[in-house]
């Protein structure tokens, strides 16, 4: 159903919506190590945007900053307004929701529990109504259940809902990431490498589930190193190297940016901050 | 012949599921089918002979005419055999005695009877002092059970699939690298049988009556078999008895019938837990003795406590190793309000329901206590410092004697004289008669304690099950992930911690007045008296991490052995130690697996692809100490 969705790559201030996530001048040390470097970052209601850049260059930690996982050492990350807390489960709450570079499901439970996980800021059931089992917990746990299984058919999952996520096969256990990660009803998506050692229909399979959660009204930011993929998808690019943020825009722009290109395939150029080796393997994914 | 099977092997490396069914001895089936019945009639027919000349002895083995002592054993072993071979061998109206269709079930009970009269005929010579003293008896059911082992060995059992030439064996080591060696330990781990994936039908298309009827018969005979296993009165028969039992579950295992069963009660689950609760409360009305309705008391109280821990190990995955002294929290805490002239309040006397309410939330108190600073750490640290926390409590409660310290608890002496508790005017504490039964005070004890087990039952089942319940399996499997899913670690850790603390000063409560005194001494790390912290964690582990019935049974069997098998009393904690490094090694996930958790541990099992190791998103690193 989303494959006939038109895609149109909007201008950096989307009609649709003010900002959604405001980061700026965010700086991460680790000791003498600056991993990212005074960088501001806004998405917009409605948008879809891509962080790309060489391996190293401070894209997860720039996440993590975002979700809470880290506290920026320097500047703010704001979500609607409003600082975002420095707990990641609170940062949740707030409505943002990530998935993460390296699967990191819950590989005992099943597919339905993943998901009901996801769910968890969202239900209040505490221990007492556990226990209790009145009325009111059994109607919000069909409710969440409900929910789940929606999402589940959403990633069509659902058949797959009483495996064991560690049984699922690779593809699968990203769209699970996701679907786990939307059950938190997010405003905004963060998506870390979600097609990672996917083949190229795997690929197409993700692009065109991100434009459904887009389409859903949920804000993606997406960390990736497919090419193809990145411009395909986004509204709009940043290209992070070496922890500070080279140029911002639209696809057409970062593929002309000769910094970009430099940054990538390491060839010498004025003004360069990415001008030690760098790996050339990025362009290969680029099919 | 030879073509055909490395053909099988080449496919067995494409199709790691392949079945293979093989004999061990090569025999026409027909003769195995009938060398395994005559092994089962001859092994019943001795037991009916005499053994032994001398009533030495013990268990009366002279009698020619009827069977007594170990003989019983072997008797029921044999007739086992005899009847699920029967099946096997598909006999008309026999056959739902083995729904695998498997001949592992056979090779495995008769392997038990072999073993258990075997066992009794060296025992036999050895306590007597040679070969001298057996009867021709002996030498027939020696021959009886070998000949059915033999047969059995000959029937097509099924086994591990063969495996690839080249696979590493990396528990070898070194000598992994010697190819003699590799292939030894290649032809030894394919002889291995198997019978996991075996498809057994599935009886929930049979009658509901039925269905009741068999979850009926089935704990009627798990009471039964209790029953007789806790009256055996010398160690020799109860290691017969641990023989017959073992093979025999292992066998009706292969046999599809526990499969079968389990299915029962998941389909009759309300039908099967009443039937379950109503045989635990036949107990002290079976066994009609005050010893082993003590020895029930204490088996639930340890198994209570263990499934407290339970909900801190085996859901949420904090190990903890202090936590007896919530046990001893809630004794102590009913001990001072049970009106004890020893106590320093030996004037108040709190009834039954209030002193449990003060025991549990005494020990919910300090399960927040401690719980609050040490929560934020994780792993290790987690398990040293609670170490650490349960030491404290021991000594803490032995120095406030008034000497060394403030006088609440009389130190080393403890709180004796705890009186017997009396709810609505039924007296614990005196013997009471229903009809024919008389219920002593241990029985008494022992049905007050099932109210509380079912109650920490209903509990763990409920919350496991729930939006709490499910926060703390994701905290065990990833807590960072966990976290960004908005589940807030530390405070659904702490409720685990607290709820576990809470349910075992519960428990602790009736054991105060059960053991009529408390003294800090149990409640120690690890020690020869039960109720320690290693105790606990023992059951849990070895009857299976996070389901209800493991660390029950753990418990259970971690309390009966050693007091049934007095010669393990100098080895108690060495033979435990033994039996946990085997159970890790073979049977990791624990006696009662956790559906999860055997998949977890038997990678095999598992068509999909393991998760990837960690790359370079090290945000664990980066919380772990926080």
């Amino acid at each position: 159903m989303t494959t006939t969705i038109p895609h149109q790559p909007t201008p950096e201030q989307a009609p649709d919506g003010g900002p959604l996530l405001q980061a700026s001048g965010v700086i991460m040390r680790f000791g003498g190590l600056t991993a990212v470097r005074d960088v501001d970052l806004t998405v917009n209601t409605g948008e879809i945007v891509g962080l790309i850049g060489p391996n190293g260059a401070g894209k997860t930690t720039f996440f993590n900053c975002l979700t809470g996982l880290y506290v920026p050492t320097e500047g703010t990350v704001s979500y609607q307004g409003t600082v975002l807390p420095s707990k990641p489960h609170l940062v949740t709450k707030a409505g943002i929701a990530r998935t993460f570079q390296n699967i990191r499901l819950f590989a005992n439970m099943t597919v339905l529990e993943n998901v009901l996980v996801g769910r968890h800021t969202r239900t209040r059931e505490g221990l007492l109504s556990a226990l209790i089992r009145g009325p009111g917990y059994h109607r919000a746990e069909a409710a969440s259940r409900a929910r789940a299984m929606e999402l589940l058919e959403f990633t069509g999952l659902a058949a797959k809902a009483d495996h064991l996520a560690r049984n699922l096969p690779y593809g699968e256990q990203r769209k699970l990431e996701i679907a786990r990660a939307l059950a938190s009803e997010p405003g905004l998506l963060l998506l870390d490498e979600p097609t990672a050692g996917m083949n190229p229909q795997e690929t197409r399979a993700t692009e065109e589930l991100v434009f459904a959660v887009r389409d859903q009204g949920v804000a993606v930011l997406v960390i990736e190193h497919d090419m193809r993929f990145i411009f395909n998808l986004c509204d709009r690019v940043a290209v992070l190297v070496q922890g500070e943020k080279l140029v911002e825009g639209t696809s057409e722009v970062v593929q002309q940016d000769e910094r970009v290109v430099a940054a990538y395939l390491g060839e010498p150029f004025e003004g360069t901050p990415g001008d030690g080796p760098t790996t050339t393997g990025e362009q290969e994914n680029d099919r | 012949m030879t073509d055909l099977s490395t053909n099988a092997a080449a496919m067995a490396v494409t199709a790691p599921g392949t079945h293979r069914t093989e004999r061990y001895i090569p025999l026409p089936l027909n003769a195995a089918r009938l060398l395994t019945l005559l092994g089962v009639v001859v092994s019943i027919a001795s037991t009916f002979m005499s053994w032994t000349y001398t009533t030495d002895f013990p268990g009366d083995l002279t009698v020619s005419g009827y069977p007594g002592g170990l003989q019983i054993m072997t008797l029921i072993a044999a007739i086992l055999t005899g009847v699920v071979a029967l099946g096997a061998f598909r006999v008309k109206g026999l056959s739902w005695l083995n729904p695998s269709r498997s001949h592992n079930s056979v090779l495995l009970l008769a392997l038990g009877t072999l073993g258990t009269t075997w066992y009794t005929v060296i025992d036999i010579a050895a306590k007597l002092g040679g070969l001298a003293n057996l009867d021709p008896g002996a030498f027939v059911a020696a021959i009886g059970s070998l000949e059915l082992f033999a047969g059995a060995l000959a029937l097509p059992i099924d086994r591990h699939p063969r495996e690839d030439d080249d696979a590493d064996y990396p528990e070898l080591g070194a000598l992994g690298g010697l190819q003699p060696v590799a292939a030894g330990y290649r032809r030894l781990r394919e002889l291995r049988p198997t019978h996991a994936d075996i498809k057994v039908p599935d009886p929930r298309r049979l009658n509901v009556w039925l269905q009741r009827l068999a979850i009926v018969v089935v704990f009627a005979a798990g009471l039964k078999v209790l029953t007789f296993g806790l009256a055996t009165s010398y160690s020799d028969i109860f290691l017969g008895y641990m023989i017959v039992v073992s093979f025999g579950f292992w066998g009706l295992g292969a046999a599809g019938l526990l499969r079968q069963f389990q299915q029962l009660t998941r389909n009759n689950r309300v039908f099967s837990s009443s039937v379950g609760i109503l045989a635990a409360i036949a107990y002290p009305f079976a066994q009609n003795n005050e010893h082993w309705a003590n020895l029930g008391v204490s088996v639930l109280i340890v198994g209570t406590v263990a499934l407290g821990l339970n909900i801190v190990v085996g859901l949420t995955g904090l190990l903890d190793l202090g936590y007896v002294a919530f046990l001893g929290v809630g004794a102590y805490t009913a001990a001072l309000v049970s009106g004890s002239p020893y106590s320093i309040w030996s004037g108040v006397q709190f009834p039954f329901w209030a002193a449990a309410l003060a025991g549990a939330a005494a020990a919910l108190v300090f399960g927040v206590l401690i719980g609050a600073p040490t929560l934020r750490l994780r792993g290790d640290y987690l398990a040293i410092v609670t170490l650490g926390f349960g030491e404290i409590f021991r000594i803490v409660v032995k120095n406030l004697d008034g000497v060394s310290g403030p006088k609440v608890t009389n130190g080393p002496n403890g709180i004796a004289q705890i009186p017997d508790l009396s709810i609505f005017g039924y007296n614990l504490g005196a013997a009471h008669d229903i009809g024919s039964f008389t219920l002593g005070r241990f029985a008494n004890y022992y049905l007050l304690m099932l109210v509380i087990t079912v109650i920490v039952v209903l509990v763990f089942t409920r919350a496991a099950d729930s939006r709490i319940g499910r926060s703390w399996i994701a905290i065990r499997e990833d807590e960072t992930a966990a976290t960004a899913m908005g589940i807030n670690g530390f405070r659904v850790k702490l409720v685990a911690f607290a709820l576990g603390a809470s349910l075992a000063g519960l428990a602790g409560t009736v054991s105060a007045h059960v053991t009529n005194s408390v003294v800090p001494d149990p409640y120690v790390f690890s020690g020869s008296v039960p109720p320690n912290s290693a105790f606990l964690l023992a059951a849990v582990v070895l009857g299976g991490m996070g389901t209800v019935s493991g660390p029950i049974l753990g418990a259970a069997l971690l309390y009966v052995i050693p007091e049934k098998l007095d010669f393990l009393a100098r080895y108690e904690l060495f033979a435990f130690g033994i039996a946990l490094v085997l159970i890790m090694r073979f049977r990791p996930e624990g006696i009662i697996a956790n559906r999860r958790r055997q998949l977890e541990f038997h990678e095999d099992a598992a068509t999909a692809p393991a998760q990837r190791p960690l790359g370079d998103d090290t945000v664990s690193a980066g919380t772990a100490g926080a």
